[in-house]
């Protein structure tokens, strides 16, 4: 019943790079969250990364700190945001990923938020400060429902670490393109090639590459390295300049023009 | 059974919770301190300076006429206050600063809430020849506006922090997200015994020498160990720098006091451990205080110092485990406390100090004469006059 791996399996089958956009839940609201989850997905998004908002994201930047500030003053909750998955299931079966932090999914009970996500229709779940040696007893209860523990490597992670999380990891591996957090960059890094190349000889899993990215050209060069491209920031930037209509619009525009840039290559 | 674990954990607390960017950092923080640890050319520079710098071992001194007027146990203070920079936290800078030193990296960061970490920090950074930049809520800025100068005239950048509540946890959110990005050359000095392993472990050994020295202090005036040790808790680490040597002695009593605000009744306080639940914050486990969907609620002290929803993961566990016990003061009875030490003793204690005292003063008259209490007086008061004359209503 897992919809992450047929889909990354079928990308791959036919040559194609992944899309994996990312929102924040909630922002700025769980109405809005719902509609903007279908209109990415018509738009060409393969996977969707909600953002499960949190009072401290310390790996974030400013631009989703506001938009999490945003979404928890609306009273966004975790309970709402599977409610959400729940409505978006009846009408798609596009990949749903969670990300976020552990305080949440810890006050929620890692066996019964595992439970209930499953049930909800999440196929995997991203929890920035749960790295593999903090991961054992969240592991046990998502494995145990079969949801994806997808974690993250970054430029500073030795070959230890990346055997560690071919081990531990499920779906895909989330590669940080930068040493820093979330948030747009004018620069794709130079070393990006040799850093990737060093990863994809002891992995497994297909690798999403992401932080930074903004534009649709650096879309397309990071996605010719990788397996895919997540686009957190820029999209969420759109949610703090519009509204209504005119951001439905531009969020159509941004993610075509992204899916016609890795569709290039 | 010696703690933290391997991984950092005290029972079901501490631990690593941290992004994966900064999991190589630690690690090798982790090896290169527990390298020096033993090393003794180490050992005999942090004692070197803590001696010739700091100017300890700072007294115990028998506070009589304070014994007199509470009528019970004799009282002793332990006078951290009288430290280069006027606080404990100094015995914490100096000890990171030196592996840092050694580390190669040329650039220290800190979070600071009081400003008296921040001080400690740009102090040594100062004295190492580092760059320092500190990260400061910008709430706290203003609270704190002498400390701010002071930093700034020890030559470090004081960043303010507009983000979330701005302040100390704020503070340590920013500062985390700079280390992040400047990992290479980038050592983060944190101030309290919390935050990923192995900074609580590593705090707590810097910070232990206020207990070790209490150890043989009063054994020269009392002949035995003391009955009781209280000490004010925020992020703990003066606490467990008084507590930790004494931890096996089963007959030592301590206590911790919390900052209770405006009253845990009223839900604006800073007690995590009296009101709080265990959660994941800042890189480790520990009781916070947090809302029931797991978000970080605000703190409330006048004590900035103590202005901090979490707490250091050994203080779970010595609550959990009933080694310690926690109570809490509110910000006017910590004021009386102020006063009372000024006035009886002449020394004006820290905000955050004045919680030990005031608990002190609920404390001694129950105790018999032949008892002894040992108060961590972790830092002076000079820092706080604007915010006592403020709530005095008294205005320059």
């Amino acid at each position: 019943m897992n919809r992450l791996s047929p889909c990354l399996a079928a990308l791959k089958k036919n040559n194609r790079k992944a899309l994996v956009t990312f929102i924040t839940a909630g922002d700025p609201d769980l109405a809005t969250t719902e509609e903007m989850i279908l209109l990415l997905e018509d738009a060409g998004a393969d996977i969707i990364e909600l953002g499960v908002p949190f009072s401290d994201p310390m790996a974030d930047g400013p631009t989703i700190q506001l938009s999490s500030e945003r979404a928890l003053a609306a009273g966004t909750t975790l309970t709402g945001i599977l409610e959400t998955v729940r409505t978006v299931r009846k009408s798609s079966r596009i990949p749903i990923i969670l990300m976020g932090y552990l305080n949440p999914v810890h006050a929620y009970g890692y066996e019964r938020f595992s439970h209930d996500a499953a049930q909800a229709g999440v196929d995997g779940v991203l929890l920035v400060d749960m790295p593999p040696e903090e991961s054992d007893d969240f592991l046990r209860s998502a494995t145990r429902h079969g949801l994806n523990v997808i974690f993250l490597l970054t430029p500073t992670s030795d070959a230890s670490r990346i055997a560690t999380v071919n081990r531990l990891g499920r779906g895909f591996i989330y590669y940080v393109t930068v040493t820093g957090v979330t948030g747009a960059r004018q620069e794709v890094s130079e070393t990006l090639k040799s850093e990737l190349a060093r990863i994809k000889d002891h992995v497994a899993l297909p690798i999403m590459a992401g932080f930074g990215i903004s534009t649709p050209d650096q879309a397309a060069s990071v996605a010719a390295l990788a397996d895919g491209v997540v686009v957190g920031s820029a999209i969420v930037k759109l949610f703090q300049q519009h509204s209504g209509p005119q951001l439905r619009h531009e969020l159509k525009d941004f993610v075509k023009a992204l899916k016609q840039a890795i569709s290039l290559n | 059974m010696k703690l933290p674990d391997k991984n950092g954990h005290f029972g079901q607390f501490g631990g690593r919770y941290v992004p994966e960017t900064l999991m190589p950092a630690l690690l090798e923080l982790e090896q290169a301190y527990a390298h020096y640890r033993r090393d003794r050319e180490f050992r005999q520079e942090y004692e070197y300076y803590l001696r010739q710098y700091v100017g300890r071992p700072n007294p115990l001194y028998f506070a009589e006429k304070l014994t007199n007027k509470l009528g019970g146990a004799r009282i002793y203070l332990k006078r951290e206050d009288l430290n280069h920079t006027g606080a404990h936290k100094v015995n914490n800078t100096i000890g990171q600063g030196l592996l840092a030193k050694r580390m190669g990296k040329r650039r220290v960061i800190a979070e600071t809430g009081a400003g008296q970490h921040g001080v400690a920090t740009a102090t040594i950074a100062a004295l190492f020849g580092m760059s320092c930049e500190v990260f400061m809520g910008e709430e706290d800025t203003r609270r704190q506006a002498l400390n701010v100068f002071r930093m700034r005239l020890l030559g470090a950048t004081v960043t303010p922090v507009t983000a979330g509540t701005a302040t100390l946890k704020d503070a340590m959110n920013e500062a985390m997200r700079n280390w992040v990005t400047t990992i290479a050359d980038t050592f983060y000095v944190i101030g309290t015994v919390a935050g990923p392993h192995p900074y609580p472990m590593m705090v707590r050994d810097f910070q232990a020498v206020i207990g070790k020295e209490v150890r043989s202090q009063h054994r020269k005036f009392e002949g035995r160990l003391p009955d009781y040790l209280v000490a004010c808790v925020g992020g703990g680490s003066n606490a467990l720098g008084l507590f930790y040597p004494f931890m096996k002695d089963k007959e030592v009593r301590m206590i911790g006091v919390e900052a209770a605000g405006h009253g845990i009744d009223t839900g604006r306080h800073a007690a995590p451990l009296c009101a709080g639940s265990p959660g994941i914050l800042h890189g480790n486990l520990t009781y916070l205080l947090q809302d029931q969907h797991g978000q970080i609620n605000h703190a409330h002290s006048i004590s900035a110092g103590l202005d901090y929803p979490g707490v250091g993961p050994e203080h779970s566990w010595m609550k959990d485990t009933g080694r310690a016990e926690y109570v809490s003061v509110t910000d006017s009875e910590a004021l009386e406390g102020f006063r009372m030490l000024t006035q009886e003793e002449g020394i004006m204690p820290a905000l955050e100090s004045s919680h030990a005292i005031a608990y002190l003063m609920k404390l001694a008259p129950k105790l018999t004469k032949d008892k002894t209490v040992v108060v961590c007086l972790s830092g002076r008061g000079d820092k706080d006059i604007h915010t006592v004359a403020d709530a005095m209503g008294v205005v320059f």
